[in-house]
């Protein structure tokens, strides 16, 4: 058996099935209003904006290598721009959604110029410095309720959906939109010249610049996007919510620490991994949230161990065990043998 | 005018223990280029340790130190050789990860021992006794104290890097850890030492805070954030470099706080990105 050529393919049988999967799935999600209770929606909801955060997040660290513990900066942005928006300027809340998005893309601008001068771990703590800048600035905002933060009042809830059941819906119908919007442009991305220059980095920072990367910039534009979109998301946690407060909205475990230990747990650097991980955190939760802090400490060691045995997540041991992806992401050469 | 001279005192003394949290930073970084996110909650660790110890034996909380140092330098050695020492290598990811996650396992322990409740280590006396330079300056001792200790462990550590056999493994594995290998240093004992020195001084900056102000266990995040700006703000060209660092922002901070004490911390960060914006090489320093 001598090998005379080589073919290089993306799409395998495991992503032509993956593809037929994640289109049933899609359908499956976008008739469930039809079918879901409001107790399953507000569920479905919650892991949406969550899978959101984690893909966001993954774009962020896993390719750009730029490991954020501040991103609960743009969560918080986005919900409070929202709570601003609608109930100071009366803006339909549906529509302040991507204008927070902007906002904080235009925001995010000059914060990156800041932080981009301090190097791997330095610029994750000086990215929480930025977040707790937010958050203090938040309580000294008494038009927005100060330290106790504010309700969204009844009659904007009421213009998403007059009925809870319809406002559900309606937010549903978004995050939905939002998440798939999300995971086609990173898919999108990942496919571009940007996605391979990002390949480059985070496999090799050094070599993807000597071989003409022009890395500051893919990083400007990695971040400003996650800006974007975690705002959006933010908006939405908190439409869904009615309720913000600087705690919560900047808060660093519910939209950093959750999210990091998804994408670690699920796998770091690859497309499927934090979306992996986002689900199997919302089925620990379901059964481990009774236990309160231990739970968060079970997440904690568990991102530990898998960082130290597995640095690839769940998704890379599945992926290496059996060869299988999703999606047409990678690159494979085929060798084709001559009998 | 008085009223500013003793806020300004205030900053500075205070300056002394965010040097020393910086300081710890600092060696880590310098020897095994280890950003530690848990460095914050090692802290709070350390109050509460004293608060056991404290508690358990009826001990002044300095008297304590001669306990929570060891037992801080010792947890700290353990945790490099049995967790940090695996992440060192040339990606960024796995030390950050691992410490952070390290920080949020330590909080919500803490949470689930201590419950969210403010402590503070009780000293007695000396926590109100005064030094009287004029009518109207006033100079606590225990500020005083913490200062002057400051002062000397930074000296210490200065002395130690250059002058002491442990001061030249640290900077040989520092400079290029696989020749220091081939010399005959065992790099991970080394590195067990320097996170060891690292913890001991801030367990003793630690404590003495605590008898100043309020701790709880998510008050981690913020003792980290002080040391990081205070190392920024510095430089990172020596551990001098900490202490001025470390004023500044003590100093920003009191004044900030007279102003509206909502503004204390948030001025204290404003400062940090200004430094950020117009010298990020720090005030004195090389890049960071």
């Amino acid at each position: 058996m001598t090998v005379a050529a080589l073919t290089i393919v993306r799409a395998t049988p495991s992503t032509r099935l993956g593809l037929v999967f994640i289109a049933s799935l899609v359908a499956g999600l976008l008739s469930a209003p039809l079918w879901a209770t409001t107790d399953a929606l507000r569920l479905l909801i919650d892991i949406f904006l969550y899978v959101a955060l984690a893909c966001l997040w993954n774009f962020l660290a896993g390719y750009a290598g730029l490991v954020s513990v501040g991103q609960q900066a743009f969560v918080g942005l986005g919900g409070y721009g929202l709570f601003a928006l609608s109930a100071k300027a009366g803006i339909p809340p549906l529509l302040c959604v991507p204008i927070v998005g902007l906002a904080a893309a235009l925001l995010s601008i000059p914060i990156a110029g800041l932080l981009f001068r301090l190097r791997g771990a330095y610029f994750a703590i000086g990215s929480w410095v930025v977040a707790e800048v937010f958050r203090l600035s938040a309580i000294l905002l008494t038009p927005l309720g100060g330290g106790s933060g504010m309700s969204l009042p009844a009659r904007i809830a009421q213009s998403v959906g007059r009925a809870p059941h319809d406002r559900f819906v309606a937010v549903y119908w978004t995050a939905l939109a939002l998440l798939l919007g999300i995971l086609v442009i990173i898919f999108l991305a990942l496919r571009s010249r940007t996605g391979l220059a990002l390949t480059a980095i985070r496999d090799n920072e050094l070599a993807a610049r000597s071989n003409g990367v022009n890395v500051g910039r893919t990083k400007l534009i990695v971040y400003v996007a996650t800006a974007f979109g975690t705002a959006m998301i933010g908006a939405l946690i908190f439409l869904q919510r009615l309720r913000i407060s600087p705690d919560a909205a900047f808060s660093v475990n519910d939209w950093t620490a959750l999210v990091i230990f998804m994408v670690v747990i699920g796998g770091l650097g690859s497309f499927e991994g934090p979306i992996l991980g986002a689900l199997i955190y919302f089925l620990l939760r379901e059964t481990l949230a009774n236990l309160g802090p231990t739970y968060l400490m079970v997440l904690g060691a568990v991102a530990i161990l898998v960082m130290l045995l597995a640095p690839r997540g769940l998704w890379g041991l599945v992926r290496s065990r059996w060869q299988i992806q999703l999606l047409p992401l990678q690159l494979r050469v085929i060798p084709l043998t001559k009998h | 005018m008085a009223d500013w001279i003793n806020t300004i005192i205030q900053g500075i003394l205070i300056g002394g223990l965010y040097a020393m949290f910086a300081v710890g930073l600092a060696l880590i970084f310098g020897v095994m280029k280890l950003v530690n996110i848990a460095h914050g909650d090692l802290i709070v660790l350390s109050a509460y340790v004293a608060l056991i110890v404290t508690q358990s034996l009826g001990l002044n909380p300095l008297v304590s130190l001669v306990f929570v140092v060891p037992i801080m330098g010792l947890i700290g050695y353990i945790l490099q050789r049995g967790l940090f020492n695996r992440t060192i290598g040339n990606d960024l990811l796995p030390p950050l990860l691992v410490s952070f996650g390290l920080s949020v396992i330590i909080q919500n322990g803490l949470l689930e021992l201590f419950s969210a409740d403010n402590r503070r280590l009780l000293a007695g006396p000396i926590e109100v006794a005064t030094i009287k330079f004029s009518d109207a300056i006033n100079v606590g001792v225990l500020p005083l104290l913490q200062f002057v200790l400051a002062v000397l462990v930074i000296g210490g550590l200065q002395a130690l890097m250059f002058r002491t056999a442990i001061g030249r493994s640290f900077r040989a594995v520092s400079d290029d850890p696989r020749i220091a290998q081939l010399m005959g240093l065992n790099n991970r004992h080394i590195f067990g030492l320097a996170m060891a020195l690292s913890l001991a001084v801030v367990a003793l900056a630690g404590v003495l805070l605590a008898i100043r102000a309020n701790f709880d266990p998510a008050t981690g995040p913020t003792r980290l954030i002080f040391g990081f700006e205070a190392v920024i703000i510095g430089g990172l060209s020596s551990f001098w470099g900490t202490l001025v660092g470390g004023v500044i922002l003590g100093v920003v901070q009191a004044i900030a706080a007279t102003i509206d004490p909502g503004l204390q911390i948030l001025a204290g960060h404003l400062a940090f990105l200004l430094v950020l914006a117009f010298r990020p090489q720090g005030l004195f320093g090389r890049v960071a």
